[in-house]
Protein backbone atom coordinates (compact mmCIF):
# COMPACT_ATOMS: atom_id res chain seq x y z
CA UNK A 1 0.00 0.00 0.00
CA UNK A 2 0.67 3.44 -0.46
CA UNK A 3 0.71 5.74 2.11
CA UNK A 4 3.12 8.76 2.61
CA UNK A 5 1.67 10.52 5.33
CA UNK A 6 3.74 10.69 7.71
CA UNK A 7 2.55 11.01 11.87
CA UNK A 8 4.66 14.45 12.54
CA UNK A 9 6.62 17.04 11.72
CA UNK A 10 10.03 15.81 13.80
CA UNK A 11 9.81 12.38 11.94
CA UNK A 12 9.38 14.15 8.58
CA UNK A 13 12.47 15.77 8.63
CA UNK A 14 14.17 13.25 10.97
CA UNK A 15 17.13 11.81 8.35
CA UNK A 16 18.02 15.61 7.51
CA UNK A 17 21.81 15.59 8.25
CA UNK A 18 24.24 18.77 8.46
CA UNK A 19 25.31 19.67 5.25
CA UNK A 20 22.21 19.58 2.96
CA UNK A 21 20.84 21.44 0.72
CA UNK A 22 17.12 22.10 1.42
CA UNK A 23 14.94 23.61 -0.71
CA UNK A 24 12.11 26.45 0.93
CA UNK A 25 9.12 27.09 -1.28
CA UNK A 26 8.01 30.28 0.40
CA UNK A 27 7.48 33.43 -1.83
CA UNK A 28 6.84 36.30 1.14
CA UNK A 29 4.11 35.64 2.66
CA UNK A 30 2.49 33.45 5.65
CA UNK A 31 0.49 31.42 3.59
CA UNK A 32 2.40 29.76 0.77
CA UNK A 33 5.43 29.07 4.14
CA UNK A 34 6.18 25.80 5.11
CA UNK A 35 6.27 26.93 8.82
CA UNK A 36 5.90 24.11 10.90
CA UNK A 37 7.98 21.91 8.23
CA UNK A 38 11.17 24.98 8.94
CA UNK A 39 9.93 24.58 12.57
CA UNK A 40 10.95 21.25 13.23
CA UNK A 41 14.84 21.82 10.80
CA UNK A 42 15.02 24.24 13.52
CA UNK A 43 14.40 22.13 16.41
CA UNK A 44 16.51 19.15 15.04
CA UNK A 45 19.36 21.51 14.96
CA UNK A 46 21.42 20.57 11.66
CA UNK A 47 23.97 22.40 10.36
CA UNK A 48 25.68 24.30 7.58
CA UNK A 49 23.17 23.85 5.70
CA UNK A 50 22.20 25.17 2.38
CA UNK A 51 19.15 26.96 1.59
CA UNK A 52 17.20 27.82 -1.72
CA UNK A 53 14.44 29.68 -2.09
CA UNK A 54 13.30 33.12 -2.74
CA UNK A 55 14.07 34.84 0.34
CA UNK A 56 16.74 34.57 3.35
CA UNK A 57 13.53 35.08 5.57
CA UNK A 58 12.47 37.61 7.86
CA UNK A 59 13.45 35.74 11.35
CA UNK A 60 11.18 35.83 14.93
CA UNK A 61 12.10 39.72 15.29
CA UNK A 62 11.41 41.31 12.36
CA UNK A 63 8.64 38.85 11.76
CA UNK A 64 6.94 40.52 14.84
CA UNK A 65 7.47 44.28 13.87
CA UNK A 66 5.97 43.27 10.30
CA UNK A 67 3.22 41.76 11.86
CA UNK A 68 2.38 44.98 13.32
CA UNK A 69 2.78 47.09 10.73
CA UNK A 70 1.27 45.04 8.26
CA UNK A 71 -2.03 44.75 10.39
CA UNK A 72 -3.82 47.29 8.80
CA UNK A 73 -3.42 45.41 5.79
CA UNK A 74 -3.13 41.66 6.68
CA UNK A 75 -3.64 39.42 9.34
CA UNK A 76 -0.22 37.75 9.98
CA UNK A 77 -0.51 34.46 11.99
CA UNK A 78 1.53 33.49 14.37
CA UNK A 79 2.58 30.72 13.04
CA UNK A 80 4.55 32.24 10.48
CA UNK A 81 8.10 30.93 10.98
CA UNK A 82 10.56 31.37 8.19
CA UNK A 83 13.59 30.60 6.32
CA UNK A 84 15.32 33.20 8.95
CA UNK A 85 14.59 31.01 12.22
CA UNK A 86 17.15 29.13 10.51
CA UNK A 87 19.75 31.54 9.37
CA UNK A 88 19.42 33.54 12.63
CA UNK A 89 19.93 30.31 14.79
CA UNK A 90 23.56 29.86 12.70
CA UNK A 91 22.15 26.69 10.84
CA UNK A 92 22.40 28.24 7.66
CA UNK A 93 26.07 28.41 5.68
CA UNK A 94 25.03 29.18 2.52
CA UNK A 95 22.08 30.55 0.24
CA UNK A 96 20.89 30.32 -3.29
CA UNK A 97 18.30 32.82 -3.02
CA UNK A 98 16.24 35.73 -5.27
CA UNK A 99 15.25 38.14 -2.53
CA UNK A 100 17.87 38.14 0.11
CA UNK A 101 17.89 42.11 1.14
CA UNK A 102 15.06 43.48 2.77
CA UNK A 103 13.16 45.71 0.78
CA UNK A 104 14.23 48.65 3.28
CA UNK A 105 16.76 49.68 5.52
CA UNK A 106 16.60 47.00 7.97
CA UNK A 107 18.92 44.20 7.89
CA UNK A 108 17.23 40.29 7.50
CA UNK A 109 19.48 38.31 9.74
CA UNK A 110 20.68 36.34 6.02
CA UNK A 111 21.94 39.77 5.05
CA UNK A 112 23.43 40.27 8.40
CA UNK A 113 25.27 36.39 8.19
CA UNK A 114 26.87 37.81 4.88
CA UNK A 115 28.40 41.08 6.19
CA UNK A 116 29.55 39.01 8.77
CA UNK A 117 30.80 36.40 6.79
CA UNK A 118 29.41 33.56 8.28
CA UNK A 119 26.83 33.04 5.21
CA UNK A 120 27.42 32.59 1.46
CA UNK A 121 25.05 34.60 -1.42
CA UNK A 122 24.27 32.66 -4.43
CA UNK A 123 22.29 35.28 -6.40
CA UNK A 124 20.08 35.08 -9.04
CA UNK A 125 16.45 35.98 -10.60
CA UNK A 126 13.53 33.79 -9.71
CA UNK A 127 13.30 32.59 -13.29
CA UNK A 128 16.81 31.25 -13.67
CA UNK A 129 16.15 30.04 -10.16
CA UNK A 130 13.14 27.96 -11.44
CA UNK A 131 14.63 26.89 -14.19
CA UNK A 132 17.24 25.32 -12.47
CA UNK A 133 14.91 23.66 -10.20
CA UNK A 134 12.73 22.89 -12.96
CA UNK A 135 15.64 21.22 -14.80
CA UNK A 136 16.49 19.28 -11.59
CA UNK A 137 13.18 17.44 -11.51
CA UNK A 138 13.00 16.60 -15.83
CA UNK A 139 16.22 15.34 -15.42
CA UNK A 140 17.78 18.54 -17.52
CA UNK A 141 21.81 19.25 -17.06
CA UNK A 142 22.00 22.79 -18.19
CA UNK A 143 20.40 25.22 -20.14
CA UNK A 144 20.57 28.72 -21.64
CA UNK A 145 19.06 32.01 -20.99
CA UNK A 146 19.41 35.37 -21.55
CA UNK A 147 18.88 36.64 -17.81
CA UNK A 148 21.85 38.08 -16.52
CA UNK A 149 24.19 38.57 -19.14
CA UNK A 150 26.11 41.74 -18.33
CA UNK A 151 25.57 41.92 -15.06
CA UNK A 152 26.91 40.09 -11.46
CA UNK A 153 24.67 36.85 -12.67
CA UNK A 154 27.05 36.60 -15.82
CA UNK A 155 30.62 35.71 -13.41
CA UNK A 156 32.10 32.86 -14.31
CA UNK A 157 29.44 31.41 -16.35
CA UNK A 158 29.45 30.27 -20.30
CA UNK A 159 28.15 33.16 -22.76
CA UNK A 160 26.93 31.75 -25.84
CA UNK A 161 25.54 33.53 -28.92
CA UNK A 162 22.23 32.22 -30.10
CA UNK A 163 20.41 33.78 -33.40
CA UNK A 164 22.50 37.26 -32.35
CA UNK A 165 21.39 37.09 -28.64
CA UNK A 166 23.80 36.14 -26.09
CA UNK A 167 22.59 33.61 -23.68
CA UNK A 168 24.27 32.19 -20.21
CA UNK A 169 24.23 28.60 -19.22
CA UNK A 170 22.82 27.87 -16.19
CA UNK A 171 22.61 24.38 -14.33
CA UNK A 172 20.14 21.89 -13.36
CA UNK A 173 19.66 22.82 -9.01
CA UNK A 174 19.21 19.59 -7.44
CA UNK A 175 18.79 19.94 -3.63
CA UNK A 176 18.29 16.62 -1.17
CA UNK A 177 15.09 17.94 0.46
CA UNK A 178 12.19 20.23 -0.46
CA UNK A 179 10.36 21.62 2.00
CA UNK A 180 6.74 22.85 0.42
CA UNK A 181 3.47 24.20 1.52
CA UNK A 182 0.14 22.64 -0.25
CA UNK A 183 -3.53 23.04 0.68
CA UNK A 184 -4.88 19.57 0.23
CA UNK A 185 -2.96 15.94 -0.61
CA UNK A 186 -4.12 12.24 -0.34
CA UNK A 187 -2.19 9.39 0.55
CA UNK A 188 -0.33 9.12 -2.98
CA UNK A 189 0.93 12.47 -2.16
CA UNK A 190 -1.05 14.57 -4.89
CA UNK A 191 -1.24 17.78 -4.20
CA UNK A 192 -3.47 20.81 -4.52
CA UNK A 193 -2.88 24.31 -3.11
CA UNK A 194 -4.60 28.05 -2.74
CA UNK A 195 -4.34 30.74 -4.96
CA UNK A 196 -0.91 32.41 -4.56
CA UNK A 197 0.90 30.26 -1.78
CA UNK A 198 0.87 28.05 -4.66
CA UNK A 199 3.79 30.06 -6.30
CA UNK A 200 7.64 28.32 -5.62
CA UNK A 201 6.17 24.80 -4.04
CA UNK A 202 5.16 23.12 -6.92
CA UNK A 203 7.92 24.15 -8.75
CA UNK A 204 10.14 22.91 -5.89
CA UNK A 205 8.50 19.76 -5.67
CA UNK A 206 10.27 16.60 -7.26
CA UNK A 207 13.56 18.86 -7.53
CA UNK A 208 14.97 17.34 -4.29
CA UNK A 209 15.27 13.75 -3.49
CA UNK A 210 13.05 13.98 -1.01
CA UNK A 211 10.40 16.16 -1.18
CA UNK A 212 7.99 16.72 1.82
CA UNK A 213 4.52 18.50 1.89
CA UNK A 214 3.05 20.64 4.68
CA UNK A 215 -0.51 20.68 4.13
CA UNK A 216 -3.83 21.57 5.65
CA UNK A 217 -6.09 19.17 5.16
CA UNK A 218 -5.88 14.93 4.41
CA UNK A 219 -8.78 13.59 1.96
CA UNK A 220 -9.52 10.41 0.61
CA UNK A 221 -8.18 8.97 -2.74
CA UNK A 222 -10.67 10.12 -5.29
CA UNK A 223 -11.59 13.38 -3.39
CA UNK A 224 -9.16 15.02 -5.55
CA UNK A 225 -10.56 16.23 -9.18
CA UNK A 226 -7.72 14.32 -11.51
CA UNK A 227 -8.32 17.15 -13.41
CA UNK A 228 -7.07 20.62 -11.11
CA UNK A 229 -3.99 17.78 -8.92
CA UNK A 230 -0.98 20.26 -9.46
CA UNK A 231 1.49 18.57 -8.28
CA UNK A 232 1.34 14.81 -8.92
CA UNK A 233 2.03 12.67 -6.04
CA UNK A 234 5.15 10.89 -7.85
CA UNK A 235 7.21 14.27 -6.70
CA UNK A 236 6.47 13.78 -3.29
CA UNK A 237 7.53 11.42 -0.74
CA UNK A 238 5.72 12.59 2.75
CA UNK A 239 2.87 14.14 3.98
CA UNK A 240 2.31 15.89 7.31
CA UNK A 241 -0.32 17.94 8.32
CA UNK A 242 -0.34 20.80 10.03
CA UNK A 243 -2.05 21.48 13.51
CA UNK A 244 -5.61 23.14 13.70
CA UNK A 245 -4.53 25.48 16.69
CA UNK A 246 -1.09 27.25 16.17
CA UNK A 247 1.80 25.90 18.19
CA UNK A 248 5.33 27.07 19.55
CA UNK A 249 7.94 26.43 16.96
CA UNK A 250 10.16 24.94 20.14
CA UNK A 251 7.81 22.34 20.79
CA UNK A 252 8.55 18.91 19.52
CA UNK A 253 5.26 17.84 17.57
CA UNK B 1 12.02 79.03 -11.75
CA UNK B 2 10.60 75.49 -13.28
CA UNK B 3 7.54 74.18 -12.14
CA UNK B 4 6.56 72.18 -9.49
CA UNK B 5 7.57 68.62 -9.72
CA UNK B 6 4.78 65.62 -9.83
CA UNK B 7 3.63 63.75 -7.36
CA UNK B 8 4.00 59.97 -6.79
CA UNK B 9 0.31 59.47 -7.95
CA UNK B 10 0.62 61.57 -11.25
CA UNK B 11 3.51 59.65 -12.13
CA UNK B 12 2.20 56.80 -11.96
CA UNK B 13 -1.41 58.49 -14.15
CA UNK B 14 1.21 59.56 -16.25
CA UNK B 15 2.63 56.06 -16.39
CA UNK B 16 -0.64 54.37 -17.08
CA UNK B 17 -1.45 56.42 -20.05
CA UNK B 18 0.99 53.66 -21.76
CA UNK B 19 -1.15 50.96 -21.08
CA UNK B 20 -3.42 50.10 -24.73
CA UNK B 21 -6.14 47.92 -24.28
CA UNK B 22 -5.66 43.81 -24.15
CA UNK B 23 -2.30 44.41 -23.11
CA UNK B 24 -0.36 42.27 -20.22
CA UNK B 25 0.99 44.38 -17.32
CA UNK B 26 3.37 43.99 -14.84
CA UNK B 27 4.11 46.61 -12.22
CA UNK B 28 7.13 47.04 -9.75
CA UNK B 29 6.75 47.87 -5.98
CA UNK B 30 6.87 51.21 -5.04
CA UNK B 31 5.77 53.99 -7.21
CA UNK B 32 4.69 51.43 -9.83
CA UNK B 33 2.37 49.41 -8.15
CA UNK B 34 -0.66 53.17 -7.99
CA UNK B 35 -0.37 52.50 -11.94
CA UNK B 36 -3.48 50.22 -11.53
CA UNK B 37 -5.36 52.77 -10.18
CA UNK B 38 -4.93 54.57 -13.24
CA UNK B 39 -6.15 52.55 -15.84
CA UNK B 40 -8.26 54.42 -18.53
CA UNK B 41 -11.73 52.93 -18.24
CA UNK B 42 -12.29 52.16 -21.66
CA UNK B 43 -8.95 50.03 -22.02
CA UNK B 44 -8.95 46.41 -20.70
CA UNK B 45 -5.62 45.09 -19.37
CA UNK B 46 -4.29 42.48 -17.11
CA UNK B 47 -2.12 42.90 -14.39
CA UNK B 48 0.56 39.86 -13.86
CA UNK B 49 2.51 39.23 -10.94
CA UNK B 50 5.84 37.33 -10.52
CA UNK B 51 4.16 35.13 -8.07
CA UNK B 52 2.03 33.53 -10.46
CA UNK B 53 -1.27 35.41 -10.52
CA UNK B 54 -2.70 37.10 -14.05
CA UNK B 55 -5.91 38.91 -14.07
CA UNK B 56 -6.36 39.94 -10.77
CA UNK B 57 -8.60 42.95 -8.97
CA UNK B 58 -7.53 46.04 -7.00
CA UNK B 59 -5.35 46.20 -4.25
CA UNK B 60 -6.98 46.05 -1.18
CA UNK B 61 -6.84 47.93 2.26
CA UNK B 62 -8.97 46.18 4.53
CA UNK B 63 -7.86 43.15 6.80
CA UNK B 64 -11.03 41.97 7.04
CA UNK B 65 -11.39 41.46 3.36
CA UNK B 66 -7.70 40.26 2.84
CA UNK B 67 -6.72 36.86 2.28
CA UNK B 68 -3.29 35.56 2.19
CA UNK B 69 -4.03 33.13 -0.15
CA UNK B 70 -4.28 35.74 -2.70
CA UNK B 71 -1.33 38.48 -2.74
CA UNK B 72 0.76 40.62 -5.07
CA UNK B 73 4.53 40.43 -5.77
CA UNK B 74 4.97 43.02 -3.06
CA UNK B 75 2.97 40.59 0.01
CA UNK B 76 -0.54 43.23 -0.73
CA UNK B 77 -3.12 41.76 -0.81
CA UNK B 78 -5.46 41.35 -3.78
CA UNK B 79 -8.75 41.18 -4.85
CA UNK B 80 -9.75 38.35 -7.18
CA UNK B 81 -11.40 39.15 -10.69
CA UNK B 82 -13.54 37.15 -13.32
CA UNK B 83 -11.08 35.76 -16.00
CA UNK B 84 -8.16 35.80 -12.89
CA UNK B 85 -5.60 32.84 -13.09
CA UNK B 86 -3.36 30.97 -10.64
CA UNK B 87 -0.24 29.51 -12.02
CA UNK B 88 2.86 28.42 -9.97
CA UNK B 89 5.86 30.54 -9.99
CA UNK B 90 7.85 28.64 -12.83
CA UNK B 91 5.03 29.12 -15.23
CA UNK B 92 4.54 32.60 -14.29
CA UNK B 93 8.22 33.83 -15.13
CA UNK B 94 7.61 31.94 -18.47
CA UNK B 95 5.61 34.54 -19.02
CA UNK B 96 7.87 36.76 -18.25
CA UNK B 97 10.90 34.92 -20.14
CA UNK B 98 9.09 34.12 -23.27
CA UNK B 99 8.26 38.02 -23.83
CA UNK B 100 4.88 37.89 -22.97
CA UNK B 101 4.62 40.69 -20.87
CA UNK B 102 3.44 43.83 -23.14
CA UNK B 103 4.73 46.53 -20.74
CA UNK B 104 6.50 46.36 -17.18
CA UNK B 105 6.71 49.41 -15.04
CA UNK B 106 9.85 49.29 -13.21
CA UNK B 107 11.38 51.83 -10.13
CA UNK B 108 14.98 52.68 -10.82
CA UNK B 109 17.82 53.52 -8.50
CA UNK B 110 19.87 54.71 -12.14
CA UNK B 111 19.09 54.44 -15.43
CA UNK B 112 21.71 55.64 -17.52
CA UNK B 113 21.18 57.18 -20.99
CA UNK B 114 21.84 54.10 -22.86
CA UNK B 115 19.02 52.44 -21.09
CA UNK B 116 20.79 50.49 -18.23
CA UNK B 117 19.15 50.40 -14.90
CA UNK B 118 20.11 49.88 -12.05
CA UNK B 119 17.77 49.14 -9.25
CA UNK B 120 18.12 45.76 -7.39
CA UNK B 121 20.40 47.24 -4.36
CA UNK B 122 19.01 49.83 -2.25
CA UNK B 123 20.83 52.78 -1.79
CA UNK B 124 23.50 52.14 1.00
CA UNK B 125 22.84 48.19 1.15
CA UNK B 126 25.73 45.89 0.37
CA UNK B 127 23.25 43.29 -0.78
CA UNK B 128 20.94 43.23 -3.13
CA UNK B 129 17.54 41.64 -3.93
CA UNK B 130 17.21 40.69 -8.13
CA UNK B 131 13.72 39.30 -7.00
CA UNK B 132 12.20 38.84 -10.51
CA UNK B 133 12.93 42.10 -11.88
CA UNK B 134 16.00 40.76 -13.44
CA UNK B 135 13.58 39.25 -15.59
CA UNK B 136 10.85 41.43 -16.27
CA UNK B 137 14.13 44.21 -17.43
CA UNK B 138 15.40 41.59 -19.67
CA UNK B 139 12.64 40.42 -21.14
CA UNK B 140 9.12 42.73 -21.53
CA UNK B 141 8.34 44.14 -24.55
CA UNK B 142 8.47 47.21 -23.38
CA UNK B 143 10.28 48.55 -20.37
CA UNK B 144 9.13 51.85 -18.82
CA UNK B 145 11.66 53.02 -15.95
CA UNK B 146 8.93 54.81 -13.27
CA UNK B 147 11.33 57.19 -10.93
CA UNK B 148 12.10 60.77 -9.51
CA UNK B 149 14.25 62.82 -11.81
CA UNK B 150 16.78 63.49 -9.14
CA UNK B 151 16.94 61.77 -5.40
CA UNK B 152 15.91 63.54 -2.68
CA UNK B 153 19.65 64.91 -1.86
CA UNK B 154 19.41 66.28 -5.67
CA UNK B 155 21.87 63.87 -6.99
CA UNK B 156 20.52 62.46 -10.60
CA UNK B 157 19.03 59.44 -11.53
CA UNK B 158 19.47 59.64 -14.83
CA UNK B 159 22.91 59.71 -15.39
CA UNK B 160 25.39 59.44 -18.17
CA UNK B 161 26.68 55.76 -17.04
CA UNK B 162 25.39 54.04 -13.97
CA UNK B 163 27.50 53.86 -11.00
CA UNK B 164 25.86 50.88 -8.89
CA UNK B 165 25.35 47.67 -10.03
CA UNK B 166 23.06 47.04 -13.13
CA UNK B 167 19.87 44.92 -13.10
CA UNK B 168 20.28 44.65 -16.79
CA UNK B 169 22.19 46.67 -19.50
CA UNK B 170 20.47 48.57 -22.19
CA UNK B 171 16.88 47.62 -21.36
CA UNK B 172 14.61 50.43 -20.78
CA UNK B 173 12.54 52.27 -23.51
CA UNK B 174 11.03 54.72 -22.07
CA UNK B 175 12.06 57.20 -18.72
CA UNK B 176 9.11 58.60 -17.16
CA UNK B 177 10.05 60.78 -13.97
CA UNK B 178 8.41 63.81 -12.21
CA UNK B 179 10.02 66.52 -14.27
CA UNK B 180 10.18 64.76 -17.72
CA UNK B 181 9.11 62.00 -20.08
CA UNK B 182 12.12 60.74 -21.90
CA UNK B 183 12.87 57.82 -24.83
CA UNK B 184 15.99 55.85 -24.91
CA UNK B 185 16.79 55.46 -28.74
CA UNK B 186 19.37 54.33 -31.28
CA UNK B 187 20.46 58.44 -31.13
CA UNK B 188 20.50 58.69 -27.05
CA UNK B 189 17.96 60.29 -24.74
CA UNK B 190 15.46 62.09 -26.57
CA UNK B 191 13.46 64.53 -24.62
CA UNK B 192 9.59 63.97 -25.57
CA UNK B 193 7.17 65.79 -22.51
CA UNK B 194 7.90 68.61 -19.96
CA UNK B 195 6.05 68.72 -17.00
CA UNK B 196 3.72 71.86 -16.76
CA UNK B 197 6.25 74.90 -16.04
CA UNK B 198 9.71 73.05 -16.90
CA UNK B 199 11.54 73.78 -19.77
CA UNK B 200 14.61 71.21 -21.90
CA UNK B 201 17.56 73.87 -20.11
CA UNK B 202 15.80 73.24 -17.12
CA UNK B 203 15.86 68.86 -17.22
CA UNK B 204 19.28 69.28 -19.39
CA UNK B 205 20.89 71.38 -15.92
CA UNK B 206 19.91 68.54 -13.29
CA UNK B 207 21.87 65.53 -15.14
CA UNK B 208 25.28 65.06 -17.01
CA UNK B 209 23.41 62.49 -19.26
CA UNK B 210 23.37 64.08 -23.04
CA UNK B 211 19.34 65.19 -23.85
CA UNK B 212 18.43 65.68 -27.30
CA UNK B 213 16.23 68.20 -27.58
CA UNK B 214 13.52 67.57 -30.65
CA UNK B 215 11.49 70.35 -31.57
CA UNK B 216 8.21 68.78 -30.95
CA UNK B 217 8.31 68.06 -26.94
CA UNK B 218 5.13 68.63 -25.22
CA UNK B 219 4.08 69.77 -21.71
CA UNK B 220 2.82 66.32 -20.12
CA UNK B 221 -1.33 66.20 -19.93
CA UNK B 222 -2.52 63.79 -17.37
CA UNK B 223 -6.12 63.43 -18.48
Amino acid sequence: MINKIVGSFDEAVADMVDGATVMIGSFGGPAECPSYLIAAVARKGVKDLTIVGNTGGWGPDLLAILRERMAVILTIPEDWYDPGLLVGRGQVKKGVLCFPAAPARVLTPFEQGVLQGQVELELMGQGTLCERMRAARGGIAAFYTPVGVGTVVEEGKEVREFNGRKYLLEHALKGDYSLIRAHKADRYGNLVYRGTARTFNPVMAGASTVTIAEVDEVVELGELDPECVVTPGVYVQRVVVRPKELRPWDEAM
Amino acid sequence: MPGERLDEQVMALRAAKEFQDGMIINLGVGIPTYCSNFVPPEREVLFHSENGVIGFGPIIDNPDDADDTLINAGAQPISSKPGMAIMDHAESLCIIRGGHVDITVLGAVQVSEKGDLANYIIPGKQIGSLGGGQDLAFCAKKVIALTTFTTKDGDPKIVKECTQSLTAPRCVHRIITDIAVLDVTPEGLVLREVAPGWTAEDVQALTDAKIIVPPDVEEMTLL
